[in-house]
């Protein structure tokens, strides 16, 4: 395949799954800050949002205080933010149209229809109860265009880089939104309000549910922490994602003949290390410097990709 | 269809169609047609002129349709036609036969812009030179064609012809079947023939075949990407490639790999800086020595602009008698060259009844439609080409033919011109069909998009009666209701 065209698969599908988390990210925050706002400390979600999404600093050159209208504007519609949902629908479109030909008609019309739709929603659809619609449009849109891709791509080298992208970006964002929270899960505080923090953390991978799956118990601070971060059955675990990560990555490399690189060997080490890690491991040396960790290996990973199959 | 004709039979089902369908419906078809182009993103990009970039070519939805009988002349003399541009090509590029001969003036060819010194001496694989051709045609009469101008360098406009039938099935399925369409699907599948046959030898018998765009913000870009897909190859942007000891690869993520016919979308201009414009920056540094060399295929082939010169054109008929020694099946307009004194005169005393184009215009752009323009800009072209003869020449206005269409009033005649495709590799096909365009504005004779013209399905019909209606279908399995345990 093109080294272009690989990068566009890759990177489409990195911005499909960023605006879904974007979108993720802020139906949690807006419903924290609902609770906390009586509490008297909603900047302080807002804050921590605008930290989990990266690029606060231009942010804060640009707003003077993180306020529910500021972060919704930055995080959702504004072009000047790489990551706000309206620049990431551009940019997955934008990949998406230079490689048509390596698209099935499904991935480009659910791409295509949403950065219609996007362009059509006037900025008070992001207003009052209409931001929890808008969310949800924003999520439907991304398991639309991720659905597409699963059902119709041919399961060669373009879906391995598309399914690529889509589970680096899945892994980074788990890890920043866990990040955002570590203080959280210290293990002396469990209050009340730490159990509604518990739980809208775990809604924003759509696991809520799933922790009763598998645990069948009371929500604590180390389960959670082990079902994001090391349970393979939850598919936005850091460990769901870096195993596949690491399979498309070792399955690139067999269809070639087994040409391997830097980024085969980051990716396999961080599967095994999520594969065979203990979350008293992971308390141990720290949660936020395992999760930071995390981030830093994750963007390796994605830079030694780049290196070994685009830029050669 | 010409008013006095009354409706031609070819469109009898089609005229009892819209008499019995209501104008509500119409329009309801005609905005789910907006929606489904828009959907599948067939776009054409205009940039620079501000507003949204990817605008739509109107789409009408009465279809143009052409008898069979007329579609088998009309097809044999592009055949025709097309061998002769194609000798035409080899001989200016090799012997000069022609030249020499005196039937075509020696310095409008070799002093022509368009005429590219750096394919003397070229042979490319099976001596052909325009792999892909549109020719536009007009209708003045039963069984009456005008060819108005060749294009031998990269025309597009073929994804319409595919994609209006595509949109009419879906959104005209019954009428559709009543009628016996020829189809035009197979064209990907011609073309991707056409361009294995061409490759160079020692490609072997699954040749590398490429096609180079110059990328996303070319206005049809969308058919490079559609074409490249139903064919199933890669396209490829300028920077994709590289060329090694005059040999051409893309970089791809297993390493590079050779890549043996390239058929391009960029002008020859931007073909290769090395070669021809240094400042081109989707072109590939070194394509040209690799085309010399014998190690790639280009289609078309560079230059073979001078066969499609509108200063050229009037002299087709003269290569189809000079090279095949046949008469020509298809006629030329007349055509008037401002450079010579005669014609000059001629032009200059009668501009209220002719036509006036550049000699190296394209899309419509500065024309003079002498019947429709006022006494000022008449004026004015008379200056400009006082100033500069050679860069212009005249037609008369001709009685096109029109083709029913909806517009605001309802439905009404609007002139339409006819590009079908011809391919040559070894040997020329043609799928039945080609791209309608269609004039929305009443009276106007200029049917580019980007002068507001728009696109009609085109209908060559198998037979001249109606076909039956495709039935049946078996039901779908259900899931049973209970678990059955």
């Amino acid at each position: 395949m093109l080294s272009r065209t690989a990068d566009s698969l890759f990177w489409l599908a990195r911005y499909a799954e960023r605006a879904g988390n974007v979108a993720r990210g802020l139906a949690v925050a807006s419903r924290m800050a609902a609770v906390s706002a009586r509490l008297g400390d909603e900047v302080a979600e807002w804050r921590a949002l605008l930290t989990a999404s990266g690029g606060d600093a231009v942010f804060y050159r640009k707003y003077e205080a993180p306020t529910a209208e500021s972060c919704i504007h930055w995080l959702v519609f504004d072009p000047e933010n790489s990551s706000s949902i309206l620049s990431c629908f551009e940019a997955a479109r934008r990949n998406a149209r230079s490689v048509r030909t390596a698209l099935t008609v499904d991935m480009w019309e659910a791409l295509n229809d949403s950065w219609n739709r996007l362009r059509e929603f006037s900025p008070d659809a992001t207003e009052g109860e209409q931001l929890a619609d808008f969310l949800g449009w924003v999520r439907e849109r991304v398991t639309l265009f991720n659905g597409a891709a699963h059902d119709t791509m041919l399961r060669n080298e373009a879906w391995r880089f598309v399914h690529l992208g889509t589970m680096l970006e899945r892994a980074d964002n788990t890890a920043r939104l866990l990040d955002v929270k570590h203080a959280l899960f210290a293990p002396e505080v469990a209050g009340a309000v730490d159990y509604v923090q518990w739980q809208a953390v775990l809604r924003s991978v759509s696991a809520l549910r799933s922790y009763q799956w598998i645990y069948r118990d009371r929500l604590s601070a180390r389960r959670i922490a082990e079902l994001m971060i090391l349970r393979p059955e939850l598919p936005r675990s850091l460990a769901a994602c870096h195993a596949e990560v690491s399979d498309t990555l070792e399955a690139i490399a067999q269809e070639q003949g087994g040409r391997t690189g830097e980024c085969h060997r980051i990716a396999g080490l961080l599967k095994a290390q999520l594969r065979y890690g203990q979350i008293d491991d992971v308390f141990a040396e720290g949660l936020h410097e395992f999760l930071t960790g995390m981030i830093t290996r994750t963007a390796e990973l994605g830079a030694a990709i780049d290196a070994f199959y685009i830029r050669h | 269809m010409r008013a006095e004709d009354g409706v031609r039979a070819a469109y009898a089902e089609i005229a009892a169609w819209l008499r019995a369908t209501p104008r509500e419906d119409l329009d309801r078809k005609r905005h789910e047609a907006e929606l489904l182009f828009r959907r599948i993103g067939i776009t054409f990009a205009v940039y620079g002129e501000g507003g949204d970039p990817e605008r739509l070519i109107p789409f009408d939805i009465i279809p143009r349709i052409i008898a069979r009988s007329e579609w088998e002349r009309l097809s044999t003399g592009l055949r025709q036609r097309v061998r002769a541009l194609n000798a035409f090509l080899a001989d200016v590029y090799g012997k000069q036969e022609i030249l020499r001969a005196g039937k075509v003036p020696t310095a409008l060819v070799l002093e022509n812009e368009a005429y590219r010194k750096e394919m003397v001496g070229i042979v490319p694989p099976g001596g052909i030179y325009t792999h892909v051709s549109g020719i536009d045609m007009v209708r003045t009469g039963p069984d009456e064609f005008y060819v108005l101008e060749d294009n031998c360098r990269t025309p597009s406009g073929v994804s319409y012809m595919l994609e209006n039938r595509e949109a009419m099935l879906r959104l005209f399925p019954r009428l559709c079947a009543r009628h016996r369409i020829a189809p035009v699907s197979r064209y990907p599948e011609e073309l991707l023939e056409t361009l294995k046959a061409v490759a160079p030898a020692r490609a072997g018998a699954d040749p590398t075949v490429a096609l180079l765009t110059p990328g996303p913000y070319n206005s049809a870009y969308y058919e490079h990407c559609f074409l490249a897909d139903e064919m199933g190859v890669e396209v490829v942007e300028g920077a994709d490639l590289c060329v090694q000891d005059e040999v051409v690869y893309m970089r791809t993520t297993a390493g590079p790999k050779r890549v043996d016919v390239i058929y391009r979308r960029i002008d020859d201009d931007f073909l290769d800086p090395e070669a021809f414009r240094p400042d081109s920056l989707v072109g590939v540094p070194g394509l040209m020595a690799a085309y010399r060399a014998g190690n790639v295929a280009l289609a078309n082939a560079p230059g073979g602009g001078i066969a499609d010169d509108k200063a050229i054109y009037p002299y087709v008929p003269e290569m189809v008698r000079f090279y095949l020694g046949e008469e020509p099946l298809l006629a030329n307009v007349p055509t008037f060259l401002c450079e010579r004194e005669e014609d000059r005169k001629y032009v200059l005393s009668n501009l209220h009844e002719l036509v006036v184009k550049l000699a190296k215009g394209s899309g419509g752009y500065g024309m003079l439609i002498g019947p429709h323009a006022t006494a000022a800009q008449r004026e004015e072209f008379r200056a400009r080409i006082l100033a500069r003869p050679g860069d212009y020449i005249a037609q008369p206005t001709l009685a096109l033919s029109t083709c029913p269409t909806v517009v605001e009033q309802g439905i009404a005649p609007r002139h339409v011109d006819l590009r079908p495709f011809v391919l040559s590799g070894k040997e020329i096909r043609i799928v039945p069909g080609g791209l309608t365009r269609v004039a929305l504005k009443d009276g106007s004779l200029v049917v580019n998009s980007s002068q507001g013209g728009g696109t009609k399905d085109t209908w060559v019909l198998e037979d001249e009666g109606p076909g039956g209606l495709a039935e049946g279908q078996s039901q779908s399995q259900v899931q049973s209701a209970g678990l059955g345990c």
